[in-house]
C-alpha cells in the first residue's frame, strides 16, 4: 500500500477510535440541542415579573403606561419610596411635572437592561402620546390605528438579474452566514492544534526520525494532515445527522404556540438585539428554507472547510515541528497563526451586517481570511452580493495559498522535527523555510 | 569481497560548522562496522545521509554498488536512531506491523514476521499492550525488531545498548552477530569503545567532521601500539637490572615491571637481556592500547567538546 495512504489510514483511525471521540462527537449536539431548547424555554418561560408603583405627578401616564408581560404599572395612593417595598412593589417610579427634569425609579435591586429599556419605552410612548393629543388633538385610539398600520409594512428583496429574480431574506443570510463563519473559525482552531499535538508527540516521543528513515517528511507531514482533515469531516458528517435528527424528534414534541412564544420573546428584546431579533423573526421556516440555495451553501462550506483547513493546517504543523518537551513553547509559537484567524472572525461580524462592504469584500479575497469572511458572506446570494467572479477568484486563491503554506511548511518540519534541544525561533524557522535541503 | 556502501567525498555544511567534511570510506557486505567519534563529531548526520534522511552537500554515496537511491534503498536499510521511540499510545502489535508496512512489507507478512520475532526474544505476551505500558528496556528490544524485522541488507544501529541490562544486551549483541552471519550488514555507531573492540570487524573514527582512522581493531592497534610490554619474575626486581639502552621502565613494583621498548629492537633482544641477567621469567606480554586510549590520545586537545555544545543548525 502506498505509504502515506498507511499514514493517513493510522492518523485517522487512532483518532477516530479513542473513547474521547466517540463521546465528544454524540455529547456535542446533544449539548447544543439542550443548550438551545434550554435557552429557548427560559426565555419564554421565566421573564422577571416587576410590579411598579408609579407616583404620577403629571396625571397624563394613568391608563397610558401598557402593562407589558414583565413589567406591571399601578397608581396606588400613599405609596413612597419608604414603603413601596412592604407594599408588595418592585419599584417606585416618579415622574415629575417638569418635564426637563428626570424620571426617577427607585428600587432594591438594580433594573435589568432589558426591563429599563422597557420601561423607558413606555414611558416615551406616554409623552408622546400625550403630546400628539394635546397639541394636535389625535385621539390615543387614532394613533394606535396609525402605528399599527405603518408598522404592517415589510420590505422583500428581490435580487439577481431579471430572468431569474430571488427573494431575499437577509434576517436567515444573516444567521446562515454567521453560523457558518463561526463554525470553520472554531474547526480551524480544533483540527489546527489537532494536528500541531500531533507532530509534536511524535517529535516528543522521538519517533519522528525513526518514520523519516522510512517515509519522507513531506509525507508524514501530508499524512497526519490528510488523516485529522478526514476526522474532522466525519465527525461533521455525524454531528449533522444527529442534529438534524435531534431538532426533528424536538421540534415534534413542542407544539406550535411554544415555537410562536419563542418567536415573540425575542422579539421583545427588539432594540438591544435588532439584528437577532430579526433573524429569528424570518424563521417562519418551511417558506424560507425553500429560498436559499442550500446546495450552494453547503457546497462552499465543505470547500471553506477543507481548504481553510489545509490552508492552516500546515503553517500548525510546522510550528508543532518547532517546539520541544514544552507545550509554553507552542502557545507564543501559535501567535502569528492564530491572530489571522482571530482578525477573520472580527471582519467576519462586520461581514454579516455589510457583506458587500469593500472590506468584506477584500478578506473574502485573502487566503488568510477567506475561508471565514466568505461564508458570511455567501448566503446573502451568489450571484449578487458575491459575484461568480469573486467566488471563483476567492476559491483559487486558497487553493494556492493552501500549496504555499504547504511548501514553506513542509520544508520548516523537515528540519524541525529532527532537532531537539531548544524551540526555534521566527526567525530562525524563515531560515529552514528558504535554504536549500 | 563486495561493499555494500561505499561513501565518496561526503560533505555537509551547516551554517555554523562543517558537520561532515569529506569523508570517504566502504564497508564490506556482512561485516560489522564500527562508526566511532565524540559527541558533535558528524556521526549522526552522516548516518542521517546514509538513510537518506539529508542529501550531501557534495560526494556520493553508492548503495549495493550503484547510485544511492533513498527513495527505494531505504527499503533495504533498517535504521535504528539515537532519538528513538514509538508511538506510546499504540498498541505494540499494532505498531510493529505499521513500521512494517512503511517499509514496504505486506500485512500478513508483516504479522507472521512479527510473531517469529515475539517467540524468539520471549515477548509473545506482549502484543495488546500499550507502549507506555512497556519498561524501557522492554521499549528498547521493541524497537530493535521493528529495525530488523523487514530483513534489511544494511542494518544501522545508533547505541543500540543504551538502556539495556546486561542480560538483554547479550540478547541483541547475539542477534547481531546471527544477523551478520547470515549476510546483512550492520554499521554500529557508539562512543562506547569496549563494545566496539568486542563486536566489530572494522571501524571509522570521526572527529570535527573529518576521518581520523580507518581499519580492522587489530591493525589500529598495532598501529598505534607503544611497545609497552608486561613481564613477571620469579624474583624482587633490583635497580641494577634496569640499567640499560633497550627500553625505558614504565613501572617496577615487586615481581612486576612495564616497560616501553625502544623501537628498534625485537622482544628475543629483551628476552635475551633479562635471561643474560640470570632473572626467571613467569610471564612476558604485550601490552596493547585500548581502542579507548586511542581515541582519547587522538581526540583529545581538539575543541572537540567546545563543539558538543554547538547548535546543530
Amino acid at each position: 500500500m502506498n505509504k502515506t495512504l498507511l499514514i493517513i489510514k493510522r492518523e485517522y483511525l487512532s483518532r477516530v477510535k479513542k473513547k474521547t471521540f466517540i463521546l465528544s462527537t454524540i455529547l456535542t449536539p446533544l449539548f447544543f440541542v439542550a443548550l438551545i431548547s434550554g435557552v429557548t424555554y427560559i426565555s419564554v418561560q421565566d421573564v422577571d415579573q416587576e410590579k411598579i408603583a408609579v407616583v404620577d405627578q403629571t396625571g397624563f401616564f394613568k391608563g397610558n403606561l401598557e402593562n407589558t408581560k414583565a413589567l406591571t404599572f399601578e397608581f396606588p395612593n400613599g405609596v413612597d419610596t419608604a414603603n413601596y417595598d412592604d407594599k408588595g412593589y418592585s419599584a417606585i417610579l416618579f415622574t415629575p411635572k417638569d418635564s426637563a427634569r428626570n424620571y426617577q425609579l427607585f428600587s432594591k435591586k438594580q433594573f435589568g437592561l432589558i426591563a429599563a429599556s422597557q420601561i423607558e419605552d413606555q414611558i416615551n410612548k406616554a409623552v408622546e402620546n400625550n403630546l400628539l393629543k394635546d397639541k394636535y388633538n389625535i385621539s390615543s385610539k387614532a394613533i394606535d390605528s396609525i402605528r399599527k398600520q405603518a408598522g404592517e409594512a415589510k420590505v422583500e428583496n428581490f435580487y439577481g438579474e431579471r430572468a431569474e429574480v430571488k427573494k431575499g431574506n437577509s434576517g436567515l443570510a444573516y444567521g446562515v452566514g454567521y453560523g457558518a463563519g463561526f463554525l470553520i473559525y472554531i474547526t480551524l482552531f480544533i483540527y489546527g492544534t489537532m494536528v500541531m499535538r500531533g507532530v509534536m508527540e511524535e517529535k516528543v516521543s522521538r519517533i519522528a526520525e525513526v518514520m523519516v528513515s522510512s517515509v519522507k517528511p513531506f509525507q508524514l507531514m501530508l499524512g497526519k494532515i490528510i488523516g485529522i482533515g478526514a476526522v474532522g469531516i466525519t465527525q461533521f458528517l455525524i454531528w449533522i445527522i444527529l442534529i438534524i435528527g435531534l431538532f426533528s424528534a424536538a421540534s415534534a414534541f413542542l407544539s406550535p404556540e411554544t415555537m410562536q412564544q419563542a418567536s415573540e420573546a425575542s422579539q421583545q428584546m427588539n432594540g438591544q438585539n435588532a439584528m437577532a431579533a430579526k433573524a429569528a423573526a424570518g424563521f417562519n421556516l418551511s417558506e424560507t428554507l425553500s429560498g436559499v440555495n442550500w446546495f450552494l451553501i453547503i457546497g462552499c462550506f465543505l470547500f471553506y472547510f477543507l481548504f481553510g483547513y489545509l490552508f492552516y493546517a500546515a503553517l500548525f504543523a510546522a510550528v508543532g515541528s518547532a517546539v520541544n518537551e514544552d507545550p509554553q513553547d507552542a502557545q507564543s509559537l501559535m501567535l502569528p497563526i492564530t491572530m489571522p484567524i482571530i482578525i477573520a472572525i472580527m471582519i467576519m461580524i462586520k461581514a454579516v451586517t455589510s457583506p458587500a462592504s469593500p472590506m468584506a469584500t477584500w478578506a473574502s479575497m485573502i487566503p488568510f481570511f477567506s475561508p471565514i469572511v466568505m461564508m458570511a458572506r455567501i448566503p446573502f446570494g451568489v450571484p449578487g452580493t458575491v459575484s461568480y467572479v469573486e467566488l471563483i477568484t476567492s476559491m483559487l486563491l486558497l487553493v494556492g495559498g493552501f500549496l504555499l503554506t504547504t511548501w514553506i511548511s513542509a520544508k520548516i518540519y523537515r528540519t524541525g522535527i529532527l532537532m531537539y534541544g531548544k524551540k526555534a525561533s521566527w526567525k530562525e524557522m524563515w531560515k529552514w523555510a528558504f535554504r536549500k535541503a | 569481497m563486495s561493499t555494500i556502501l561505499e561513501l565518496q567525498h561526503l560533505k555537509k555544511y551547516y551554517a555554523t560548522q562543517k558537520a561532515v567534511d569529506d569523508i570517504s570510506f566502504s564497508i564490506n557486505t556482512g561485516s560489522i562496522f564500527g562508526l566511532l567519534g565524540p559527541n558533535g563529531a558528524g556521526k549522526t548526520t552522516l548516518l542521517r545521509m546514509i538513510t537518506g534522511i539529508f542529501y550531501p552537500d557534495s560526494g556520493q554515496i553508492l548503495f549495493d554498488g550503484k547510485k544511492f537511491d533513498p527513495l527505494n534503498d531505504v527499503q533495504q536499510i533498517g535504521y535504528m536512531p539515537e532519538e528513538r521511540g514509538l508511538y506510546k499510545k499504540m498498541k505494540i502489535g499494532e505498531q510493529a506491523v505499521y513500521l512494517a508496512q512503511l517499509k514496504g512489507l505486506e500485512k500478513n507478512e508483516a504479522i507472521e514476521k512479527i510473531k517469529f520475532w515475539f517467540t524468539k526474544l520471549e515477548m509473545q505476551s506482549w502484543w495488546n499492550k500499550k507502549v507506555e505500558d512497556l519498561s524501557k528496556g522492554m521499549q528498547q528490544k521493541l524497537q530493535f525488531v521493528t529495525t530488523v524485522l523487514h530483513e534489511p541488507k544494511l542494518i544501522i544501529l545508533d547505541e543500540p545498548f543504551s538502556g539495556l541490562d546486561p542480560l538483554n544486551a547479550n540478547l541483541i549483541k547475539d542477534e547481531i552477530y546471527r544477523l551478520a552471519k547470515n549476510g546483512s550488514t550492520v554499521i554500529f555507531s557508539t562512543h562506547r569503545m569496549e563494545q566496539v573492540e568486542e563486536i566489530c570487524d572494522h571501524i571509522v573514527l570521526v572527529n570535527l567532521g573529518k576521518k581520523i582512522l580507518d581499519g580492522t581493531v587489530d591493525d589500529i592497534k598495532q598501529t598505534h601500539k607503544q611497545n609497552l610490554f608486561s613481564i613477571r619474575f620469579e624474583q624482587e626486581i633490583l635497580p641494577e637490572h634496569l640499567a640499560t639502552y633497550l627500553f625505558d621502565v614504565k613501572k617496577s613494583k615487586g615481581k612486576e615491571l612495564i616497560i616501553q621498548k625502544h623501537a628498534e629492537f625485537n622482544n628475543n633482544e629483551i628476552l635475551q637481556y633479562f635471561l643474560g641477567k640470570g632473572l626467571m621469567i613467569h610471564s612476558f606480554n604485550e601490552i596493547l592500547p585500548s581502542l579507548n586510549e586511542i581515541f582519547i590520545r587522538l581526540v583529545e586537545n581538539t575543541n572537540a567538546t567546545a563543539r558538543a555544545f554547538q547548535p546543530v543548525a
